[in-house]
């Protein structure tokens, strides 16, 4: 087979699906990055029957499947419960690699929150290591207006 | 109705880059291979369960394009968007509810005409997670950490599974890649994210599986001994991978008790004799064996170590090579399926398990094994 496409051409169709889209962040993921915004605090949500914390905020408990009426600020240093070090440049990342990602439980959360973390020696990232939040006030409301994480102690 | 089985499979090679194929023509192949397995023609067929991801196939109900090489043309076809176990799954419960007595099930996709980078970023939640920039290959290598953190599990033995499964490859003409390899050039291999080397990680594929259900009333005039289902459930984790703990996975130890307790196994060490899990990543097959308890927690990767997982050892796992020699996603699940199939009639040749009876397969869908499939099948009814 590979000896017959060497004597044809492959036709290939090049295209790309562009669509914009404009999703509302709603009343809860809403409240969250217009605080991030205006008051640099990070907010999580409070399930009444288990009692988790949940950061970023949610709706809903996926584990008693209630509705999360409670609001509670939660702090902006946390500990690292599972991390990556992006080496190979992937697609999907913005920044240059290496990129450090963690899972980072903030003191007062029960879930963890997704981010990155910088000023830091990729090859010290671990299990375990106390971070703490930078903010971006020109990232608007959105999840970068937590810039990134930094290792504190 | 109350039992079924599996009586035809057809698969198609499983390449980097099908550049002959479409995915109507991939399907048409794997649906014919199936068909001749079975003994069967179209007309046999009383509906037929597509499998794919939009997203993957840039193409809005993608499933319902291959219909016609399908053969669904005037038959009720549905569509699963997911690994092809749900598929499979969704087309059991309609032979099961009395109104079909066969399904035909395909699933496939073609990771080489897109980007997977970008295709999987797309499964984090848009607005608190997917502008971080992380895929597929960085949530697990995540996970891998997680899980490494927690049982003490090795790079060594992680190699090992990429050792083992490229070369069990070397003996299925099927697989994309067969490689004799040593836990040095896995190791030795570029740094992905840490902690997974390029060769602890599954490859792209392009590849696309058919298989035929039939209800016990119709499996006598099928061309081989039927496969029959003992038990089959799936199971899903929280969506955030913030909210689950990443080193277990608890979803995969429910599907399996449910699965486990449908079919009788009470002892799966001695009663499951072949095993095809979803190693898309060399860590996943060690945790997916420990959270099936097909092993005890923590002790996958010394068990790997004393050959337990080889073909000829305790319970073979993956010896068609698994997704690590070949990973067409959505078709993975199903392609699991359907060597457990093979290698419960005794037809795999260079990776036949001696003489087993009861096999397990297992697909995955989302993030870092979000949800689970598990299928226990059997050659005896
Ligand atoms: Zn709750």
């Amino acid at each position: 087979m590979s000896s017959l496409l060497k004597q044809v051409e492959p036709m290939v169709y090049s295209s790309q699906i562009s669509v914009p889209y404009t999703w509302w962040a709603g009343d809860t993921a809403g409240r969250f990055l217009k605080t991030l915004r205006d008051e640099q605090t990070i907010m999580g949500t409070r399930c009444e029957s288990c009692n988790r914390v949940f950061v970023p905020p949610r709706k809903t408990c996926p584990a008693c499947f209630t509705e999360n009426e409670t609001w509670t600020a939660v702090s902006d240093e946390g500990t690292v419960v599972s991390f990556t070090v992006a080496r190979r440049q992937l697609a999907a990342i913005a920044q240059k690699v290496p990129v450090i990602y963690a899972l980072i439980r903030l003191d007062g959360a029960d879930t963890a929150l997704l981010h990155t973390i910088a000023q830091a020696d990729p090859d010290d990232a671990k299990i375990g290591m106390r971070v703490r939040a930078c903010f971006s006030k020109k990232a608007g409301a959105t999840i970068n207006a937590i810039s990134h994480f930094v290792p504190i102690d | 109705m109350d039992s079924a089985a599996i009586v035809g499979v057809g698969m198609t090679a499983i390449e980097k880059n099908k550049i002959r194929d479409g995915f109507a023509d991939m399907a048409w192949e794997a649906v014919n291979l199936a068909l001749a397995d079975a003994g069967m023609s179209i007309d046999d067929i009383d509906n037929v369960v597509t499998t794919s991801n939009d997203f993957w196939d840039g193409r809005t109900i993608s499933c319902m394009a291959v219909s016609d090489a399908s053969g669904a043309r005037e038959k009720n076809v549905s569509c699963v968007e997911g690994d092809g176990t749900f598929g499979a799954f969704y087309g059991l419960t309609r032979i099961l509810s009395g109104s079909y007595g066969t399904t035909l099930v395909t699933a496939h996709s073609k990771g080489s005409e897109s980007v997977s980078s970008l295709i999987t970023n797309a499964a984090f939640d848009p607005i608190y997670e997917r502008a971080i920039g992380m895929d597929m290959v960085s949530a697990c290598a995540m996970q891998a950490n997680a899980y490494m953190h927690r049982t003490g599990t090795t790079a060594e033995q992680l190699a090992r599974v990429s050792v083992k499964n490229h070369g069990n490859a070397m003996h299925n003409p099927k697989a994309q890649l067969p490689m004799e390899i040593t836990v040095a050039d896995v190791l030795a291999s570029e740094m992905i994210c840490d902690p997974l080397h390029k060769l602890d990680c599954s490859p792209v594929s392009d590849g696309c599986c058919a298989i035929i259900i039939a209800g016990k009333d119709r499996v006598s005039d099928t061309a081989k001994p039927p496969v029959w289902i003992k038990g089959t459930a799936f199971c899903a984790d929280a969506y955030h991978l913030g909210d689950r703990d990443l080193s277990r996975a608890p979803a995969l130890t429910r599907a399996t008790k449910k699965a486990f307790d449908m079919a009788g196994i009470t002892d799966p060490v001695t009663q499951i004799h072949v095993a095809e899990l979803y190693d898309a990543f060399t860590y996943q097959e060690l945790m997916w064996l420990e959270a099936m308890g097909l092993c005890a927690d923590g002790k996958a990767g010394p068990l790997l170590e004393t050959g337990a997982f080889d073909i000829d050892g305790r319970l073979p796992v993956n010896a068609s090579g698994g997704l690590l020699s070949g990973h067409p996603v959505i078709a993975a699940g199903l392609i699991r399926m359907a060597e457990v199939v093979r290698q419960l009639r005794g037809e795999t040749g260079g990776v036949q398990v001696k003489n087993p009876t009861v096999g397990v397969a297992h697909g995955v869908n989302g993030l870092c094994g979000q949800s689970h499939c598990v299928w226990v099948l059997s050659s005896e009814f």
